[in-house]
């Protein structure tokens, strides 16, 4: 017998099974065929230990289904490691509310949330809002969104100013923190701040994605011990350079996935 | 010392506070790690700095 996981739950199949039958055999209606994180319509033999996800489009799954289907295309063992994470992402703007979408969706397990703002015409242009959003807290409007994103996590919010007062106390839970601000004087005043009053908090920050340059300039780089900065670290907003959803998503891609990358132990950008 | 993975001389008494007049940073932009370890930003004006030293200095660009 083969032992394997499908849809999350122990399965035992006799040696040989193949991976399409198998499904077919759980769910007759299977449209959706993914193995090991690979989508695929190929007719594979089986092994021990293979964890395969079966999914028929247009039916809602139960619950306990529900978030192994959602983690079924991550390289298999990342839901894992990313369940049990606490991140923490201060300022929900153009980099905040997009990490924190893309972190929903990786579904890291605890997210803390901080801004003090609330969403306006003017964020519509590159934050992850929408029309109807408008008028709402950002961090408000950003649970509303995760929730819908992933049902499966839980999110802390704190509608606050975030300052050298109390940067500490709002993210001393969290193993590593986004920097989004806008306002070059409150990035560097939170990364001075966590990284010189906590000894273990590392901070994935954001500086230079402004206008609509190259986005090849934009890059990560490990400029501290505890302090991995990504982005141009040039092109700041300006009069006359604005900030644009492609180069602000790029950095915020960026920063999600070095944040992806240390939950998994991989300390180089 | 090493300031950004640049060698630059040392002088005789040179502050963080000094360096980063010298270098022209706005103070308030910046976070300094001398030899792996964050210097406080009250503390700039009383860091000494050494031959050796190793100093990064990250400048924040506004947008978000």
């Amino acid at each position: 017998m083969l032992h394997i996981t499908c849809n999350g739950k122990p399965l035992e199949v006799s040696n040989g099974a193949m991976l399409q039958s198998t499904a077919r055999k759980q769910l007759p209606n299977v449209s959706v065929v993914i193995l090991n994180g690979f989508q695929t319509t190929d007719e594979l033999q089986l092994h021990d230990g293979d964890s395969i996800t079966v999914i028929e489009k247009g039916a809602m799954p139960p619950q306990d289904v529900l978030e192994h289907m959602m983690a079924a295309r991550h390289t298999p063992h990342v839901h894992e490691r990313m369940k049990q994470a606490c991140v923490g992402i201060a300022g929900l703007g153009g980099l905040g509310s997009n990490i924190a979408a893309m972190l929903a969706r990786t579904g890291v397990g605890h997210l803390v949330l901080a801004d003090f703002d609330t969403v306006e015409p003017s964020n519509l242009n590159r934050q992850n809002y929408f029309v109807s959003h408008l008028g709402m807290t950002k961090t408000d409007a950003t649970a509303k969104l995760l929730h819908e994103i992933n049902p499966f996590i839980t999110i802390e919010t704190h509608t606050v100013r975030i300052d050298s007062s109390n940067a500490v106390e709002l993210f001393s839970g969290c193993d590593i923190v986004c920097e989004a601000f806008d306002n070059p004087d409150c990035k560097a005043e939170l990364v001075s701040t966590l990284l010189s009053e906590t000894e273990h908090i590392r901070i994935v920050a954001g500086s230079g994605m402004a206008g609509y340059g190259s986005c090849n300039e934009i890059v990560t780089k490990k400029r501290m011990t505890r302090l991995y900065v990504c982005g141009d670290e040039k092109t700041a907003a300006a009069n006359g350079v604005g900030l644009m959803a492609p180069r602000v998503s790029v950095c915020a891609g960026h920063q999600a996935n070095m944040v992806l990358r240390l939950l998994l132990d991989i300390e180089t950008p | 010392m090493k300031v950004n993975g640049e060698f630059i001389p040392a002088s005789e008494g040179l502050t963080v506070n000094k360096l980063l007049e010298q270098q022209g940073y706005q103070i308030n932009r910046i976070a300094v790690e001398v030899n792996h370890e964050i210097v406080p930003k009250g503390q700039y004006s009383t860091h000494m700095l050494h031959d050796d030293d190793v100093i990064e200095i990250v400048c924040f660009m506004g947008g978000g």
